[in-house]
């Protein structure tokens, strides 16, 4: 029978089954961070058990630590808040104390945020599952990998058994056929999406995310999609597996060598939904319709083209979904029926695990070359996502076209994406960001988050307000 | 994990759709490496009017009059009552965690999302999905009603309203087995050692890169 991409991955790592369809999958990858692991090692201890297959895990710290001021002092002394120093020494004792496959401390040139570090080291590759206890752990579903998110009573799940009592979700295919326009990418997409299907779209369901506009995009590009599948509901979403996955893998740290590489190349190749396979829902877009996408409210799924008016709340039937608008709206400072271009902005973020790649950070700074960040801006930051992007951007001389325009540079990490390092948003301050999430005091306690493309970011921080970046290409 | 039987429980509404986990739990308090305590910062932007910190005493924090957790008659709820997508976002564990602290054992939902729907079962939560007009009727009802409680009978697999309707829910066989039984998964899983075991050596020969070291 025609399988989904999903079914194979699925199938591959069914343990066992019961008649309610409950399963045991296997678990191939292990991302393990400092935020949600420590209560997991700790229950592991608590119980007297010890790590299944520790060299499964891959782990470094991210979340808390600090971009700036590495130099202050050694180690993790230079992490002026002490309950984020506690953390990721907490991770650094558990891995000491367990082991791992790899781990990338706080500072290690290869360390970044895991979602970045994990496929730069061909540690997520086609075929795998691949867990984490974050819900961006869809990103390696780039990879045609089964990656999702888990709580840390998960964690602690699969560090002492290598498996997860898990169903099998509802299969959904989103086809985007076409070619995309000048300065739409794929976060421009993957918004769209979101916008088409809403946050709980995807509730319930595996996305495979297909078509010419998906198959012609980078890794790099496919990441950035599938990273968001989360904020469509879905758990996981995937890319099949083709020359651009085989291509990105070949030669990285823990890929597979010599007659590994052939045989493992042979296995990736049958990672597609086979011809006629059954989807539970299909959902197309044209990519020829998609504009840069910006985010005017408090949810991704509350999201325009640059060139569309913010929305009116009465103008939305459904009572509980017009509420929301008007709250939105008076959380982000906004009147309806007013255009999105022209929103003046307070602070620039560029990073994060949808947008913090090699790619993303090109592009950015091919849009800033030359010009200045406009004197509204406050603070424009860019935050490369690993140890490794930081140092390959800084051979092309892409750090010094953001310095040169007044953005600042900094260390890897998970930064002001959700702020629970030192970079975040005062109350009221508006952000033109590359993250992921917009909800209420995500990047500070009532600061306001505009979710953007990394060109239309940086078209912003010039323009010092939300512009079509077309029109500055 | 608390066993989850039968819950005769006050219910508290939040007639708000996609509440998602940072606005359950606010990424301040994720730096803590326990479990508990998360309950005094549960919804905090939302509960007061200042900012909270890790570790503060939140007996004087100026309260949100406006939320309605905050309003006494919700005092010593355990059953809450909301919207569409609720638990959206990030797969904190910190969000059940906060709840459970806060009092809450079963959350009443037109829907969930996934991740946040699985971490309640690890901790002895019951999410409940139940349909739009019912859910509308319940909060209708725990509007009009002062100290209106409901019985959440997981066994009977029904919520019972003071008015002696049945509601009936559904529930996988398994997590409800586990939640009655206060099931620990692990060891549940473990006495498939052998399985696990079997299809691990299958894999290590059929695809050896998985293992490399």
């Amino acid at each position: 029978m025609a399988k989904t991409l999903y079914d194979k991955l699925w199938e591959n790592h069914v343990v066992r089954q019961e008649e309610d369809g409950t399963a045991l999958i296997y678990i191939d990858r292990h991302l393990v961070h400092e935020v949600t692991s420590p209560q997991a090692f700790e229950g592991l201890k608590m119980a007297g058990r010890k790590a299944w297959r520790i060299d499964s895990v891959v782990a470094t710290a991210d979340h808390n630590t600090p971009t700036d001021g590495w130099e202050k002092a050694e180690g993790t002394a230079c992490i002026d808040d002490e309950i984020s120093r506690l953390q990721v020494d907490t991770l650094d004792a558990n891995i000491r104390a367990n082991g791992a496959l790899a781990y990338f401390p706080f500072k290690d040139l290869r360390q970044g945020i895991v979602h970045v570090v994990g496929p730069e080291q061909g540690a997520t590759l086609p075929g795998m599952t691949v867990v984490c206890g974050d819900s961006h752990t869809s990103t390696h579903g780039a990879f045609a990998a089964l990656a999702f998110g888990i709580g840390t009573s998960e964690v602690e799940h699969v560090l002492a058994t290598q498996t997860l009592v898990s169903k099998k979700s509802k299969s959904m295919l989103i086809r985007v056929e076409g070619s995309l326009g000048k300065g739409v990418g794929a976060k421009d997409i993957v918004l769209a999406i979101i916008g088409k299907i809403g946050t709980a779209g995807g509730t319930g369901y595996a996305i495979e995310f297909a078509g010419s506009a998906i198959r012609g995009l980078s890794m790099e590009g496919r990441m950035t999609i599938c990273n968001m599948a989360i904020e469509a509901g879905a758990r996981a979403g995937m890319v099949a597996a083709d020359d651009t996955t085989i291509d990105y893998v070949q030669g990285r740290t823990f890929a597979p060598k010599g007659s590994d590489w052939d045989k493992a190349v042979a296995y990736w190749r049958t990672l597609h939904t086979d011809e006629g396979a059954r989807f539970d829902k299909v959902v197309e877009l044209d990519a020829r319709t998609i504009q840069p996408q910006v985010t005017w409210g408090t949810s991704p799924e509350m999201v325009i083209g640059i060139n569309d008016q913010i929305p009116d709340p009465a103008k939305e039937q459904d009572p509980v979904k017009r509420e929301g608008m008007e709250r939105a709206l008076a959380y982000m400072g906004l009147n309806p029926n007013t255009p999105i271009a022209g929103v003046p902005i307070d602070k620039i973020f560029i990073g994060s695990c949808t947008n913090s790649r090699i790619e993303d950070l090109r592009q950015a700074a091919a849009i800033v070359r030359g010009r200045s960040v406009a004197a509204n801006v406050m603070l424009a930051l860019v935050v490369p996502g690993s140890g490794l992007v930081k140092r390959q951007a800084e051979e092309e001389g892409l750090d010094k076209i953001f310095k040169a325009a007044g953005f600042e540079w900094r260390e890897p990490g998970c930064s002001m994406c959700l702020g629970m390092n030192a970079d975040r948003l005062s109350p009221g301050e508006r952000c033109a960001s590359t993250s992921n999430r917009n909800f209420e005091g995500r990047q500070g306690p009532m600061g306001r988050t505009h979710l953007v493309s990394p060109i239309m970011a940086a078209a912003a921080a010039i323009a010092g307000r939300f512009v079509d970046v077309r029109e500055v290409l | 994990m608390d066993k989850f039987v039968v819950l005769d429980g006050l219910v508290a509404p939040l007639d708000r759709a996609n509440v998602d986990t940072d606005a359950i739990i606010p990424k301040q308090f994720l730096k803590s490496i326990n479990r508990s305590g998360f309950g005094p910062f549960a919804f905090d932007e939302w509960r007061y009017m200042d900012v909270g910190q890790p570790g503060q005493d939140c007996t004087n924090r100026p309260l949100n009059s406006q939320f309605s957790l905050n309003q006494p008659q919700f005092k010593g709820a355990s059953v809450l009552l909301t919207r569409q997508n609720f638990g959206c976002g990030s797969s904190r564990e910190h969000a059940p965690w906060a709840l459970l602290d806060y009092g809450f054992r079963a959350i009443i939902a037109e829907s969930f999302a996934d991740i946040f729907f699985n971490n309640c079962f690890k901790n002895g939560i019951l999410p409940i999905v139940l349909p739009t007009p019912v859910v509308d009727r319940l909060f209708a009802e725990t509007l009009a009603t002062p100290g209106y409680r409901l019985v959440v009978d997981l066994p009977n697999q029904v919520v019972r309203t003071p008015t002696g309707d049945a509601i009936p829910f559904e529930v996988d066989a398994f997590r409800k087995e586990c939640l009655i039984n206060g099931w620990d998964d692990i060891g549940l899983t473990l006495r498939h050692a052998d399985a696990i075991h079997v299809y691990e050596d299958r894999r290590r020969h059929e695809q050896p890169w998985l293992f490399a070291k």
